[in-house]
């Protein structure tokens, strides 16, 4: 669906403050995945996101989308910008909607929808996020952190898009409302089928959620792969200054001091069926 | 050092132009802390922990009940700057609470304030610094250092009012792994070292697991109160207010359901590592008979 080559970018080229933030970047998204993009602050991950939707332009490689280059002369850039959904860091901050359903018609009815398109486009989103009917008619600012969040993704996901990008959508939340929006973002890409793009920190979330990740450190993408092949690599993370999951530290501890496991494993429930199967095989033998 | 007696706080919630009511956000809390100590605040968005951080260095006022700090009551409006000069406090977002164009002159902005001689604000500063390992910074830009970097600012900030309390609301919430461990690391130090006593506030169960005590609040009420052990072996409780613990300690409880002879809680990894070799050890000797 969208295929980035070669990309990279200079902020503030030809000034003092010249930094080159991205360079040599390549990869693609397909439908329906769940790719979770980490790296240490300052790797450069929020100003590779802005490249997917238009928001930056590169000074070196291209992005296709459906094929097409986005830098191609004559691209229409508000098309890309409906099919790529981007949701920032804190998207609370963005709500200015008089209501609850204003807000979250903005987006797709600036991009062209009808007023009855737009409505039924965020009615359809705000009962998704879990916001039901009796809110639509309040300000967003009378909603809790946690329903904020929920109706700003609503805003976004009302132009739907065909890739969700996300910059830490859980920052501040408690583990709850946390675990409610992922479960969400996954929800909705089973059912539209929807390429999601996931930036984090928190490594137990990309390992749990994603099937693809990608690591970016100074600029460039120096391991990609599925979660298992990426967190397993736990030496050279760390190196980078990266973490792993703690549930990965701890199994790759125990295969240290000879506990027959195969692999670390990168999530609780993979290493829970893993050190049971241990203990089983061993109770058979008996 | 922090003496809470049935705090009770409610905000004003404006239903229409006229219509205003009121929500009970702290009911009936009572707390104490001791000096020195390092007590952590968990709890679900909306459980009051804020709140209840803001009544510390009299950002708010007791709707009712009493809060003490070091003896002296918030509700003295004479008290208010020796109160705020024993806690300093520290809030999420280091950009918004960073002043100063340079770090030593935003670490200096707190004492300059009290209208201090320079050269103890020049000590104050330097020592503030050195506290969070970051001296050799002095001359930059804080706007050019790295998240975990910012919020160590924002520390030595408040270090420099010279409190004997540091209160910190989900400090690391916005930082990257490497940085949440330096900032976590520094909030130790200071609570060993220079024996400030911490009120932390957080999400991040790994990051209370050193905790002399760990609070665990729920609709405006502290539903636990004990040592890591004995708040992380309530499982039901934990649960049904759907907080996060650490994955071994989750790990460590599925395995036990499972029938496996673990002790539970585990906290930490090494205690999980230990557990788990001791077991299968055990095993391969009776295999061995």
């Amino acid at each position: 669906m969208m295929r980035i080559e070669r990309l990279g970018f200079t902020y503030s080229k030809n000034t003092v403050d010249e930094c080159r933030v991205l360079e040599d970047i390549s990869f693609h998204i397909q439908e329906g995945e769940f790719i979770g993009l980490i790296g240490s602050s300052g790797s450069g991950k929020t100003t590779l996101i802005k490249h997917l939707n238009g928001l930056l332009k590169a000074d070196s490689g291209a992005v296709y989308f459906q094929g097409q280059n986005i830098y191609d002369k004559g691209y229409v850039l508000s098309k890309l910008r409906k099919e790529v959904g981007l949701v920032f860091q804190y998207p609370e901050h963005q709500l200015f909607g008089r209501t609850v359903l204003a807000d979250v018609c903005f987006g797709p009815q600036n991009l062209g929808m009808s007023k009855e398109e737009a409505e039924k486009s965020a009615r359809d989103c705000l009962e998704l996020v879990g916001i039901n009917e009796s809110y639509y008619h309040t300000s967003p600012f009378e909603l809790s952190g946690g329903q904020k969040r929920c109706v700003a993704i609503a805003g976004i996901l009302a132009m739907q898009p065909k890739i969700l990008v996300m910059d830490e959508p859980a920052a501040g939340l408690d583990p709850e409302t946390k675990h409610m929006i992922f479960d969400l973002v996954e929800e909705i890409r089973k059912k539209r089928n929807i390429a999601i793009v996931l930036v984090s920190h928190h490594m137990e979330d990309v390992a749990y959620y994603a099937n693809k990740v990608l690591v970016l450190h100074q600029g460039r993408l120096v391991l990609t792969g599925e979660p298992e092949e990426v967190f397993t690599k736990t030496e050279f993370l760390r190196e980078i200054g990266m973490d792993v999951p703690q549930i990965t530290s701890v199994t790759e501890k125990l295969m240290k001091e000879g506990f027959p496991m195969v692999n670390p494993a990168i999530t609780v429930k993979e290493a829970e069926e893993r050190i049971l199967k241990v203990f089983r095989e061993r109770g058979g033998a008996e | 050092m922090i003496d809470i007696k049935n705090l009770v706080h409610r905000y004003t919630i404006w239903e229409s132009d006229t219509k205003k009511s009121k929500k009970t956000v702290l009911d009936d809390v009572t707390l104490d802390i001791s000096p020195g100590q390092l007590v952590a605040i968990l709890g679900p968005n909306g459980s009051g922990k804020s709140t209840l951080a803001k009544h510390l260095n009299v950002l708010l006022l007791p709707d009712e009940g009493t809060v003490w700090i070091d003896g002296k009551d918030t509700k003295d409006a004479k008290a208010l700057w020796d109160i705020r000069s024993t806690v300093g406090m520290v809030f999420q977002n280091p950009d918004n609470q960073i002043v100063g164009t340079s770090v030593e002159e935003d670490v200096a902005f707190g004492p300059e304030n009290k209208n201090l001689p320079s050269t103890l604000i020049q000590e104050k500063v330097a020592d503030s610094l050195r506290a969070v390992g970051l001296l050799h910074k002095r001359k930059s830009s804080p706007f050019r250092l790295s998240g975990g970097q910012k919020q160590r600012v924002a520390i030595a900030g408040a270090l420099a009012g010279t409190p004997r309390c540091i209160v910190l609301d989900e400090p690391t919430a916005m930082l990257d792994p490497a940085a949440r461990k330096e900032v976590i690391h520094v909030i130790h130090k200071l609570n060993k070292e220079a024996g400030i006593t911490i009120v932390l506030i957080t999400h991040h169960t790994d990051e209370v697991v050193g905790a002399d005590k760990i609070i665990l609040m729920n609709q405006g009420h502290i539903i636990q109160e004990g040592t890591p052990k004995e708040v992380f072996d309530n499982f039901e409780l934990l649960k049904k207010v759907k907080m996060d613990v650490p994955q071994v300690t989750e790990l460590a409880w599925n395995l036990a359901r499972q029938g496996i002879p673990i002790k539970t809680p585990v906290l930490t990894e090494e205690q999980f590592v230990t557990e788990m070799m001791r077991i299968y050890e055990d095993g391969k000797n009776r295999e061995d008979c």
